[in-house]
């Protein structure tokens, strides 16, 4: 492997006390000096202050939420709000009861797509865009098609980011609905959210915005973004799996019908007919994911108190060295947006002639945990010309030495299969 | 690990697939993806007498799928559903560290891919669109 200015010493990440920072991720010391975690954006490791809250929950505060009247439901249930309000604050919420608790993004966007659907009319439109993650498609053609609303989509531009010049063309009186990725899970191209809620506010739709690769990069402010809703999981954000949020403009969601129908979700039932409980409980049926919620908020209340502007030089200097670092190698092709304005710290690429799965295959080797396959964004690989393509995700907790075992890693690859 | 999947035998028998066709009339034709990774292999076989006289494949896929569908191919001619079943059973099997030598000698190349289930649906897409077309030959065909 070729020394060049790719491989320079990040000058900015030196004023980041990353072995501090690494060591409030437990698996680390777990895994020893060998792994090299590049998969954050399909799951980010845990922090110390999630695991500890998640464990601390579960074995000596465990109890449901808002249905018992002894200390430890009261105590239950005083954590879980607590956690909601700490989730507030790290998405810039004017209140805590505008964020809806969730399995994950996957759940929330289900919550966004069937009760604004429920106010669809046959021939509404939906505008999503090819760079969606599943998860932001499929909900909306499962909830469009009951009510007869068409689902349009916005291309990706030559970088591979949505091609915003459509907008004019693909907006009208008829779209009801905007809903976008902030940031592509595959290009790691972010979204002009600004100029899709100029397009959204000039004809009345509403916008609905994934966060879920956004999140683990900083807080977000929901507010300044100018949505109506915005969806991510606890996962990716470096707590617990099982938690993630749905925030809901308080005046919308004040008039959105349930989805789920259950306990918690109501104010009375009747064998007739129910009536539904005040949001965020409307959007809440059945028990919650108590414990991963509680690790949801301590994440978010840890990362609040972080130094994003020093995290974020190091994690775009490490991007840098990643796509300059593949830039060098014969054979591979970094797909997306060229440069680091405006993109996270994601990259995809190909091999020529080698198959994704083969690449994390021989990675995997090297102790690198890469991922491969269309990542959940069939459209976009197509939009492409691709099936699959392979990803190096970084999160704050990469070091040069992660990426460096990457790109020598790919080299190997290229010699052995290519 | 990987050094046992990617021996000289997978890669060269994957490298087979540049040559395969598909039937110009074939009697059954099955499309089977892999959903993790849009992997894809457009299987046509054709019948003689109760047996296979002729497949034509297009697999775009990883080695391990690449590999496992050209050995598909040139071992299904002549052989009649029964034995296919077997071999995709025993093929099952050897990735499930059960039962003897595979059905056919070559699958014994997928060996080093039991230690890695994740890997287990590369190997199996192209059998897995066998059986779909032997379930279906079942259904139009009904013995």
């Amino acid at each position: 492997m070729s020394a060049g200015p790719a491989r320079a010493p990040a000058a900015e990440a030196d004023r980041l006390d990353l072995a501090g920072l690494r060591a409030e991720f437990p698996i680390f010391a777990a895994q020893g000096p060998r792994f090299h975690y590049l998969d954050s954006a399909a799951t980010g490791q845990i922090c110390r202050a999630a695991a500890e809250a998640l464990l601390g929950f579960e074995t000596r505060g465990r109890a449901n939420v808002k249905r018992g009247v002894y200390r430890l439901a009261d105590e239950a249930t005083r954590a879980f709000e607590e956690a909601r309000a700490r989730i507030a604050a790290y998405l810039g919420a004017r209140e805590a009861r505008e964020v809806v608790i969730t399995s994950g993004t996957t759940h929330a966007l289900n919550i966004a797509a069937h009760t604004l659907c429920a106010r669809l009319r046959p021939g509404d439109e939906i505008l999503v865009s090819q760079a969606e993650h599943h998860s932001n498609i499929v909900p909306w053609q499962l909830a469009g098609e009951r009510v007869g609303a068409v689902i349009r989509a916005i291309p990706l531009d030559r970088e591979g980011r949505l091609d915003l010049d459509r907008l004019d063309a693909l907006v009208s009186r008829r779209t009801k609905v905007i809903a976008v990725t902030h940031c592509s899970n595959v290009t790691g191209a972010v979204t002009d959210i600004g100029r899709i809620r100029e397009a959204a506010q000039a004809v009345g739709a509403l916008l609905v915005v994934d966060g879920a690769q956004r999140v683990p990069h900083g807080p977000v402010d929901v507010q300044a973004l100018g949505c109506d809703l915005y969806a991510f999981s606890g996962h990716k954000l470096f707590a617990a799996t099982g938690a993630g949020a749905l925030w809901i403009r308080r005046e919308l969601a004040e008039e959105l019908p349930p989805f789920l129908g259950g306990g918690e979700m109501i104010r009375r039932v009747a064998i007739e007919r129910s009536t539904f409980a005040a949001p965020p409980h409307r959007f809440e049926a059945g028990t919650p994911p108590i414990g991963p919620a509680i690790a949801l908020g301590a994440a978010c209340a840890w990362l609040a108190g972080l130094d994003w502007a020093r995290i974020h030089a190091h994690e775009m200097a490490l991007a840098g060295r990643l796509l300059a670092g593949l830039g060098t190698i014969r054979g591979v092709r970094p797909l997306g947006p060229e440069g680091l304005q405006a993109r996270a710290p994601l990259v995809s690429f190909v091999v020529d002639g080698v198959h994704p799965h083969d690449v994390c295959q021989l990675l995997d080797e090297r102790g690198v945990c890469t991922r491969g396959g269309h990542h959940c964004a069939q459209p976009l690989h197509e939009a492409l010309g691709l099936e699959a393509s392979t990803r190096a995700s970084l999160a704050l907790y990469n070091d040069e030495a992660d990426v460096d075992a990457l790109l020598e890693g790919l080299e190997d690859v290229v010699r052995r299969l290519a | 690990m990987s050094a046992e999947l990617y021996d000289a035998a997978i890669v060269a028998t994957a490298k087979e697939t540049a040559n395969a066709e598909r039937l110009p009339a074939p009697d059954l034709t099955v499309e089977e993806d892999n959903p993790l990774c849009g992997d894809r292999i457009t299987l046509d076989l054709a019948f003689r007498e109760g047996r296979v006289a002729a497949v034509g494949h297009k697999t775009r896929g990883c080695l391990l799928t690449r590999a496992a569908a050209v050995v598909l191919a040139r071992r299904a001619v002549g052989a009649d559903p029964a034995e296919l079943r077997r071999a995709v059973a025993s093929l099952r099997a050897l990735l499930a560290g059960q039962g003897g030598p595979p059905a056919w000698p070559e699958l014994s190349m997928f060996e080093p891919v039991r230690a890695v289930p994740s890997r287990h649906d590369c190997v199996l897409l192209p059998f897995r669109a066998l059986e779909t077309a032997l379930d279906r030959r079942e259904r139009e065909r009904p013995a």
